[in-house]
Formats: C-alpha cells, sequence, structure tokens
C-alpha cells in the first residue's frame, strides 16, 4: 500500500531536519533488504513465537456476546503476549533490524510505558544498551512501567517540555537521535512518524490480522462482519486491519480517546477533531489551533494521548475504507470495568477504548455477526489510575 | 540578484537569529533594530511553534515565552512590514512545516512578502519534500534556503544545486544550542558545496564567542547565531536591546576586522 516515496495518498511523508536523512535512508535500505530475507524472518519468528508468545489467542467472549445480546464478540488476545501488550511485535522486529545494521543502541519515546517496557526488554534480549523518553505527567499515571524498564536495565528519562506526554517525548526522541545516529537506532512505536517508520511498524504489527484471519477461519469459516481496535497513533489497528483492507465486506473501526469529550479542549481524538498539518515528520491528521500550533491533548489513556494519527489512518479514513470513531474517559473505564467483571480480563484502558464500541454497537447487530475486538495490551498498570479515577485514594 | 545573497556583499556576513514575541513583539522590534546597528547584515527572524523538534532548550524556551505571550503568525506579519520601515538589511523568517502548511503556503508566501521578508528556513522540510513550499516561495520571490548537514554527504551536490540564496551548513550533530567546540570537519563540506554551487554559504548551530565566529566565517560567507542571543534576551527580557546589540558588536567586529 506504501507508495515509493513513503505517501499513503497525499500522507505520509518525510519531513525530517536535513541531519536525520541520512538515517531515515539507511533505515529504508536495510529494511528492504531484509524483509523478505529468510534468515531475517527465521530468527524473527523464532523471537514471536518461543519468546514472544505468539500466536496470541482468539478468544470467543460468550458471556459478554450474551450478556450484550447481539453480534457475536471474539477478543484478539495481545495482552497474553509477553510484556502485555502488542508493543512487542514491533519492538522485535525493530531491535533485530537494527542489530543487523550494526546499531547497538536503541532509544524510544513510551506514553503509557508499554513500548518503552518493549524496548527496553528487547535491548536486554540482545544486548543492547537502551535509553527511553517518557513525559514527566506520563511518568506520574505510569510508575510501575517506570520501574519495570529500569529493572530491565534502560535508563528513562523525563521530558518535562510542553504537556508532558507522549507528543514531548517523541519530539525528544528525534532530537536525540540528530545528536547521536551512528550507533543509535531511533525503535518508534507506532505507525508514524517519517517514511519507512509507518510502513516498518505497520508490517510487524501486521501479524495481528494475519493471525486474526486464520484463526476466524478455522473457528467460523467465515470473515469477521467488523474489527475494532483503538487508537492513538495506530499501530494495533493497522495491525488488526491490514490484512482485512482488500476484504472489503469487514468494516474496519478506530476507537480514539475523546477524552472528556469531543466538544472540549480536554480530547485526543484526532480524526473527529482535527485536520491536516505536518509534525513529527509526516502529514497526517492533527489537534491544532487556526495558526497550526500543536494542541495540548488530553485522554485518560497515556496511550491515546497524542494529537496525531499515523498517515495511513488518515488515508483509510479519506477514502472511507476505515471509520474513526471518538470514545471518552467514562466510556473507557465502565468498558474497563465490564470486561474485568464479565469475562474475568483486565484490558489495558488504551484497549477499553475499541471494548467500550464494541459494548456499543454489538447490542444493533444481529447475532449472526460477528465482531473482533483488538485487546491491545493488559490493564495491570491501569489498576492505580482507574482506581484514582473511581475516587479511591489508591497509590502505587 | 537575491535580496538574501546582498547581505553578503560586504565581506563575511553576520546572521542574527531572534524569536518573534520573546517575550514581546515590542522587544523584538528594539533587538532586531539593535542588530542592524551593530553590524548584522541579515536576521533571521523565528515565527515560534509549539513543538520546534529540531531546536535545543534555548530555542524551544523562547518560543513557549512567545507562544504563552500569544504572538501569532499574523501579528507578525504586521510587525514585519512596521520593521521594513527603518530596517533596511534583508530578512528571512525561521519557521517550522506547519506553521506555513497550516496557514496555507501561498498565502503565507504573499504576505511574507508582502511584510518585506526575503527568506524561508524551514528545518522539517528536507530537499524530498520541499517541492510544494519551495513553488509557492518561488512564486513570490522568496528564497527557500537549503541546508547541508555533517551527515549529508553523498547529498550535498544534490541539495545545493537546487539551492537558492545562501547554503545553511549546520556544523555538527544535534539540535541548536551553543557549542564549547565545533570538531566536525566542516573544510570537505564546504569545499563540496562550492564545487557545486556559486551561492554563498554560512555555518550555524552552536557559534557562540567571537573566536567561534571569525573561524566559521574563515571558512565560509557567513556565521549564523540564534541561541547565543536568545539566551541574552531570556535573561534580559524587556531590556535586551542593550545587551544583544553589544553582543552582535563584538560578534561583527571580529568578523569585519579579523
Amino acid at each position: 500500500m506504501t507508495n515509493p516515496n513513503g505517501r499513503f495518498g497525499e500522507y505520509g511523508g518525510q519531513y525530517m531536519p536535513e541531519t536525520l536523512m541520512s538515517a531515515v535512508i539507511e533505515l529504508e535500505e536495510a529494511y528492504n533488504r531484509y524483509k523478505d530475507d529468510p534468515e531475517f524472518n527465521r530468527e524473527l519468528n523464532e523471537l514471536l513465537t518461543e519468546y514472544a508468545n505468539r500466536p496470541s489467542r482468539l478468544y470467543y467472549a460468550k458471556k459478554m456476546t450474551e450478556d450484550l445480546g447481539g453480534a457475536k464478540i471474539y477478543l484478539k488476545r495481545e495482552d497474553l503476549n509477553h510484556t502485555g501488550a502488542h508493543k512487542i511485535n514491533n519492538v522485535l522486529g525493530q531491535a533485530l533490524l537494527a542489530k543487523k545494521m550494526g546499531k547497538t543502541r536503541l532509544i524510544a519515546e513510551t506514553g503509557a510505558g508499554q513500548h518503552g517496557v518493549a524496548t527496553a526488554t528487547a535491548a536486554a534480549l540482545l544486548g543492547m544498551e537502551c535509553l527511553v523518553y517518557m513525559g514527566v505527567e506520563d511518568m506520574e499515571r505510569q510508575k510501575l512501567n517506570v520501574y519495570r524498564m529500569r529493572l530491565l536495565g534502560a535508563e528513562v528519562r523525563g521530558v518535562e517540555t510542553g504537556t508532558g506526554t507522549l507528543k514531548d517525548a517523541v519530539s525528544q526522541c528525534m532530537r536525540e537521535w540528530t545528536t547521536r545516529i551512528a550507533d543509535t537506532h531511533y525503535c518508534l512505536g507506532s505507525v508514524m512518524g517519517p517514511h519507512p517508520f509507518p510502513t516498518i511498524v505497520r508490517d510487524f504489527q501486521a501479524v495481528i490480522g494475519r493471525e486474526i484471519r486464520q484463526q476466524i477461519l478455522e473457528k467460523e469459516g467465515r470473515l469477521p462482519d467488523m474489527l475494532i481496535a483503538c487508537v492513538g497513533g495506530g499501530s494495533n489497528a493497522i495491525g488488526t486491519f491490514y490484512d482485512f483492507i482488500k476484504d472489503k465486506n469487514v468494516e474496519l473501526v478506530g476507537a480514539e480517546a475523546a477524552g472528556k469529550g469531543i466538544d472540549t479542549p480536554l480530547t485526543a481524538a484526532t480524526m473527529n477533531t482535527g485536520s491536516v498539518g505536518i509534525f513529527h515528520g509526516m502529514k497526517s491528521y492533527f489537534c491544532q489551533d487556526k495558526y497550526g500550533q500543536i494542541a495540548p491533548v488530553y485522554s485518560i489513556s497515556a496511550g491515546l494521548d497524542y494529537p496525531g494519527i499515523g498517515p495511513e489512518h488518515a488515508w483509510l479514513s479519506d477514502i472511507g475504507r476505515a471509520k474513526y470513531v471518538a470514545v471518552t474517559d467514562e466510556e473507557a473505564v465502565q468498558a474497563f470495568e465490564y470486561l474485568s467483571r464479565t469475562e474475568g480480563i483486565i484490558p489495558a484502558i488504551e484497549s477499553a477504548h475499541a471494548l467500550a464500541y464494541a459494548i456499543k454497537i454489538a447490542p444493533t447487530m444481529d447475532k449472526d455477526k460477528i465482531i473482533v475486538v483488538t485487546v491491545s495490551g493488559r490493564g495491570d498498570k491501569d489498576v492505580a489510575a482507574i482506581a484514582r479515577y473511581r475516587g479511591e485514594d489508591l497509590h502505587e | 540578484m537575491s535580496e538574501l545573497a546582498k547581505a553578503f556583499d560586504h565581506g563575511k556576513a553576520f546572521i542574527a537569529f531572534v524569536t518573534c514575541g520573546d517575550p514581546d513583539l515590542e522587544t523584538t522590534g528594539k533587538v532586531v533594530r539593535a542588530m542592524a546597528e551593530n553590524g548584522a547584515d541579515l536576521i533571521e527572524l523565528g515565527i515560534p511553534f509549539s513543538d520546534p523538534t529540531a531546536e535545543g532548550p534555548v530555542i524551544m524556551g523562547a518560543d513557549k515565552r512567545a507562544l504563552d505571550g500569544g504572538v501569532t503568525t499574523d501579528d507578525i506579519f504586521e510587525f514585519t512590514k512596521e520593521l521594513r520601515k527603518d530596517v533596511k538589511i534583508p530578512m528571512l523568517y525561521m519557521t517550522y512545516a506547519n506553521v506555513v502548511f497550516h496557514y496555507g503556503a501561498e498565502e503565507f508566501c504573499r504576505k511574507a512578502s508582502e511584510a518585506g521578508v526575503s527568506g524561508l528556513i524551514l528545518p522539517d522540510v528536507p530537499f524530498e519534500e520541499k517541492a510544494d513550499f519551495d513553488s509557492m516561495c518561488q512564486k513570490y520571490g522568496i528564497d527557500l534556503v537549503s541546508m547541508v548537514a555533517p551527515t549529508s554527504e553523498s547529498r550535498i551536490a544534490t541539495i545545493v544545486s537546487e539551492a537558492r540564496g545562501f547554503v545553511y551548513v549546520v556544523s555538527s550533530l544535534g539540535v541548536t544550542g551553543t557549542r564549547t567546540s565545533i570538531t566536525t570537519d566542516l573544510k570537505p563540506m564546504i569545499d563540496l558545496i562550492r564545487r557545486n554551487t556559486d551561492i554563498p554559504c554560512a555555518i550555524g548551530f552552536g557559534i557562540s564567542t567571537p573566536e567561534q565566529c571569525r573561524d566559521m566565517a574563515a571558512l565560509a560567507d557567513g556565521a549564523i547565531v540564534g541561541s547565543a542571543i536568545v539566551k541574552i534576551i531570556a535573561e534580559h527580557g524587556r531590556d535586551s536591546a542593550g545587551p544583544v546589540g553589544e553582543y552582535v558588536r563584538s560578534m561583527t567586529q571580529g568578523l569585519k576586522n579579523p
């Protein structure tokens, strides 16, 4: 789907400082060399199965289905991966690629901490140095993951600029990368940033959708009617959607974070409230003011608290192939609690945004319809924050 | 001949940067006049951006102060027009792609041109992405300045073959900010640039002392100083014009009378 110049329709591109152009070109060349290399893919597949616990399960949520009384609901259990989220799929791919490129050091941004933990994990496994930038606001919200990264041997640096959240961590990674390129790979965590990142990350996450296809065909003998995934930058969503883009009867739905609501300034719903812009290396949709200043977005979910969206999502939305719905903090928290009680699965608050839409839409669909919801991560990291949201003075 | 290139007509050029609206436009006006009076050959006016990914902490701080003060792109166009009435040396804008894109590249270039600005630097627009911006710049007589970095190597010939105004040579890896020493071997880079274009080149990133300024200008046709000036403004606020003027004089004296 990627054009040769890294465009998805008009979106994407390589809006980077000249200092980093050689680095992204080097990465593109290395990726093109290794992506179809049998030895590279053998090593990656071994890591994904033996280390990361793939394939992840496609679980029929029977109680949830019966309770909602509509479409049949399956959960793609990315929360069962090693490190507890889909992030590991991309990180193992990029870390292995970086190693082949002769890099000895990984840098990464993190929001909720899941991508940082995954990167720190891969660095430990492959014997690489690791530096993670995280907004100070997010470090406060996700203290456990900060400790986890340090336990894994990574250095975690707080970013105080801007809103002290994911966007600021991405900016700081780009700045860090310009100071040290020769031995360093920027292990970007989502389908965003300059080409070739949106393509590389998508390809490494596409395993989610490929497995869904195989698993649902085994269980149901047909493709699902709808796929739902949460969207911040959009990596678990594109991973879920990619293998189904050509299957026009499969509806693709991304759930973005409305925060306090899309009619308030406290939102991170880029497709619902943003406009086209150029930022963080790509042309895509962004939350911004009339002068193109990036908006200080908000969501209860540190992983969705980002003012942009990957360029391929912008394109899928424009051509009408995928739709992007907004889910509020309150709806997500209710879904978080609902899945815990109903199925005994505590989802990440990010994934709870996708589940909230499933809870809303399933009862309106016939019982012979099938929905697959990607549970992108597990919710252990969120328990204390949700308790606080519900008014309990619980701290980790 | 391009307006920007005229800055290089009087020997080695001193290019001085300031963020518009830090802490307010009245101060920026005084600072620009002080820089012009003390020998600056070209003024680089920064239009602040919320998330300047190529800047170090000093210029990031300036962008934040300016935006917190409420300055907008439209305010800066008006301000520049006023400034133009008595400041005669060439000026250019430095900002980020989204500020121009979201305003509308054509509208931005038209207003910049009306305001008397002759150049534009967009650090997040590399050679591969410049076409859309460059066509509008050319339509309104603005030079979109090309940047060359220590990592550019085999890209240099291609980049400078289409460069206009002057070539901005990034002295070292990393973001903007003062450096105690510049260790990049710039001579081969400059030689390669000169073999591929006749337009002048100026070195920026990390220059703060008169010695560095003289050394860099000796290699190239001029030196660009940003963070060192912004640091003075961060310290002196609304009373910055005097200290910035003195600083610029110390830098230009070394340059013009080596």
